[in-house]
């Protein structure tokens, strides 16, 4: 009896030390932080989270034979709350990577803690480009889209369709400011130009004062670098000042599925957007797409799609390094080629940008919608190459 | 073209237009402000929250019961206002005798439950909802395009702000309102039932808030956050033109819309706190406030 109950204690003993080998606590637990109650909740929120489940249950639910745990908080779009929460899950609750990160601010003070801490983090909610540029870690990740490639997206390629005069509409602050700047670049580099801009306030609720001055300039082009309920609101207005029916044309530089379905096809026909994923491009799509409906009630945009890809791509990569140890997983990460419903032939830079195609996408009119969430037609795919920067102008001290 | 400060005309007066239709708003919001302070004593910060009920019973009407918006219009208030004679009666009774910190605080946290609950159910980008065929469209005046829905906005606000005025300055019962303000036993001892006339008062104030709402949602999205927005530019509408002063609450509302339309022009970048830096303008020189009565 004594005997069993020793060899049966070693033989535990054995495999709690062989699992520790691989999964360092018993389980993969990946964390999602990201706007579940303000301006963003629709634009990523608890459908990320929901995105995120979807992925563990197409990985079959275990990784190296421990079981994966997802667990999510609100961030509330405070830097300093999200990087407390960042620390609390590092260090209490044995979190091995936290991914969506959606705004700008969060994700940069997130990230620089998952270095401090030598985590993994993989951003898909937030847009800039200093995540793999100045601000670059090798343990961090930037997934679904950047201010880089909308501006490739909507700047570049609406110039190439004649739209070759510009008037921006631009959000008071650093992320409007660098939106506005990139996108000018890409206007100009393609023999276009800027013909005047105007800055509103965050979260200003009219904007008929501004529109107007959009629209004695005359551009052809009004483009709206702000984003989420700031962009919804000028779009509408846009609409009952009658810009668009002026000739005038709307791009709006960040914005998704999710806003559109929220503004109306009416409101928001004819405007001219990028995104990295759209759920009617193939049978794949559609199929995920609907999976993903019948759970939260909506079509995912580039943020959920490419939440579930993360996920799912950090997996595999546990997967294959064999153990869920940072440095292993992350080179894993950076070599492997990504290849799943959002990132097709997808790959990772020495920064850690994702390159993956992206989409120039304009609303359909009421009309010309057959389907619930038929909203786009596909103007152009933007190559991955062509849409993100490249690493070595990236600014980021990883690239040699 | 004639040019004033290096703006031209037409452009001026458009941004001048556009500002009277945002004091539209702004109005109607301090006018049941200040009502409901004026007589109730109550600091209403539910105001934003029932602002955005009123726009959310338009949209609900329309999805469950097929009533369209002029049928919200009506009813939107009346249902809305309803539901603030409940308040009224269960809480904010309670806490006439009180500080005024804890009308406040209550109203408050009024404020976050309801949108909370909104936000759970509906998100937060919104829903769309569509101004009624009659007034879709826009008449170009010449120096601008003016959507006939906004036209509408400024007169429907004019013909209620001016209706509330008069309820509470020229007729009987707004006598009786005053008098229960000024001196509530002495009244009751008439014979007038002061308690029903409180009441009354909170659900009229509550009513302009979603009748504002019903007004607001063809221009702005339906969202449980809209309240919240607008709010705090409310209140300090309210402080300009002097707490509790009826009159004052209307004309600031639409003197500001004004203030606020013009800086978007000459310098975009401070409209958002250009109200507030006249506020604290008029509280250095002025403390009651631009019609307010020294207390």
């Amino acid at each position: 009896m004594r005997k069993t109950l020793l060899a049966s204690a070693a033989i535990f003993v054995a495999g709690a030390a062989s699992a520790y080998a691989a999964a360092s606590d018993g389980k993969v637990k990946i964390g999602i932080l990201n706007d579940q109650s303000g301006v963003y909740a629709d634009f990523g929120g608890k459908s990320s989270v929901e995105a995120a489940k979807m992925a563990v249950e197409d990985f079959g639910g275990k990784v190296l034979d421990v079981p994966i745990e997802i667990i999510d908080a609100d961030h509330q779009n405070k830097p300093d709350i999200a990087s407390n929460i960042a620390r609390q899950w590092f260090d209490t609750q044995q979190v091995d990577a936290i991914m969506e990160l959606t705004t700008s601010s969060v994700a940069l003070a997130v990230q620089a803690v998952a270095k401090e801490k030598k985590k993994i983090d993989i951003v898909t909610g937030a847009a800039t480009t200093d995540l793999t540029g100045k601000q670059c870690s090798p343990y961090g990740f930037h997934w679904a889209y950047d201010t880089y490639a909308l501006a490739v997206g909507t700047g570049g390629a609406l110039v190439k369709q004649g739209g070759d005069s510009w008037f921006f509409l631009t959000a008071d602050y650093a992320f409007g400011y660098s939106l506005e700047e990139q996108t000018s670049n890409f206007v100009k580099s393609n023999n276009g130009k800027v013909v005047g801009s105007v800055r509103h306030p965050l979260s200003t609720t009219d904007y008929s004062s501004f529109l107007l001055q959009a629209q004695s300039s005359g551009a052809k082009v009004v483009g709206l670098a702000n984003a989420g309920a700031d962009t919804q609101n000028a779009i509408k207005q846009a609409a009952e000042f009658g810009l668009t029916q002026s000739g005038q044309r709307l791009a709006a530089l960040l914005f998704t599925l999710a806003e559109v379905h929220g503004l109306g096809l009416k409101a928001a026909q004819g405007l001219t957007l990028t995104e990295g994923f759209y759920w009617d491009r193939d049978d794949e799509s559609r199929k995920f797409g609907e999976r993903f409906q019948k759970r939260t009630g909506k079509m995912p945009n580039m943020i959920h799609a490419g939440t579930y890809s993360a996920v799912l791509q950090y997996l595999k990569a546990v997967q294959k390094a064999g153990t869920d140890d940072t440095e292993a997983v992350s080179k894993v990460l950076h070599d492997m080629p990504v290849d799943d419903v959002f990132g097709r032939g997808g790959t990772v830079g020495a920064n850690g940008r994702m390159f993956h195609d992206m989409y120039l996408l304009e609303v359909k009119k009421p009309e010309e919608s057959k389907k619930p969430w038929d909203y786009y037609k596909v103007l152009a795919t933007i190559p991955g190459k062509d849409a993100y920067m490249d690493p070595k102008k990236s600014g980021c001290d990883l690239v040699k | 073209m004639t040019m004033i400060f290096g703006i031209p005309l037409p452009a001026l007066l458009g941004q001048l237009l556009i500002g009277l239709i945002n004091g539209s708003f702004y109005a109607l919001l301090s006018l049941g402000l200040a009502i409901i302070f004026g007589m109730l004593r109550i600091i209403n910060f539910a105001h934003g929250a029932q602002y955005m009920l009123g726009a959310f019973s338009a949209y609900l009407l329309l999805t469950f019961t097929g009533i369209g918006y002029w049928g919200a219009l009506i009813l939107a208030p009346i249902l809305v206002g309803i539901l603030g004679v409940v308040i009224e009666r269960l809480f904010l009774r309670r806490l006439y005798g009180l500080d005024p910190l804890y009308g406040l605080l209550f109203t408050f946290g009024l404020a976050l439950t309801l949108e909370g609950t909104f936000r759970y159910f509906y998100g937060s980008s919104g829903q769309p909802y569509a101004a009624p065929a009659a007034l879709a469209g826009g008449t170009n005046l010449g120096f601008m395009f003016m959507p006939n829905y906004r036209g509408w906005v400024v007169v429907a606000s004019l013909i209620v702000c001016i209706g509330t005025w008069f309820l509470i300055e020229k007729t009987k019962l707004g006598a009786y309102l005053r008098a229960a303000t000024e001196n509530a036993t002495l009244v009751q001892v008439f014979g007038v039932n002061v308690p029903v006339l409180l009441t009354l008062t909170y659900g009229l104030g509550v009513a302009l808030a979603a009748f504002a709402g019903v007004l607001a949602a063809p221009v702005y999205q339906v969202s449980p956050l809209m309240g919240s927005n607008i709010i705090i530019i409310v209140f300090a509408v309210v402080v300009v033109g002097g707490m509790g002063s009826i009159m004052g609450a209307i004309v600031t509302g639409y003197l500001l819309g004004i203030a606020e339309g013009l800086t978007k022009v000459f310098y975009p970048e401070a409209s958002s706190i250009v109200i507030f830096v006249i506020m604290a303008f008029v509280l250095l020189l002025r403390p009651a406030g631009l019609f307010g009565r020294e207390a």
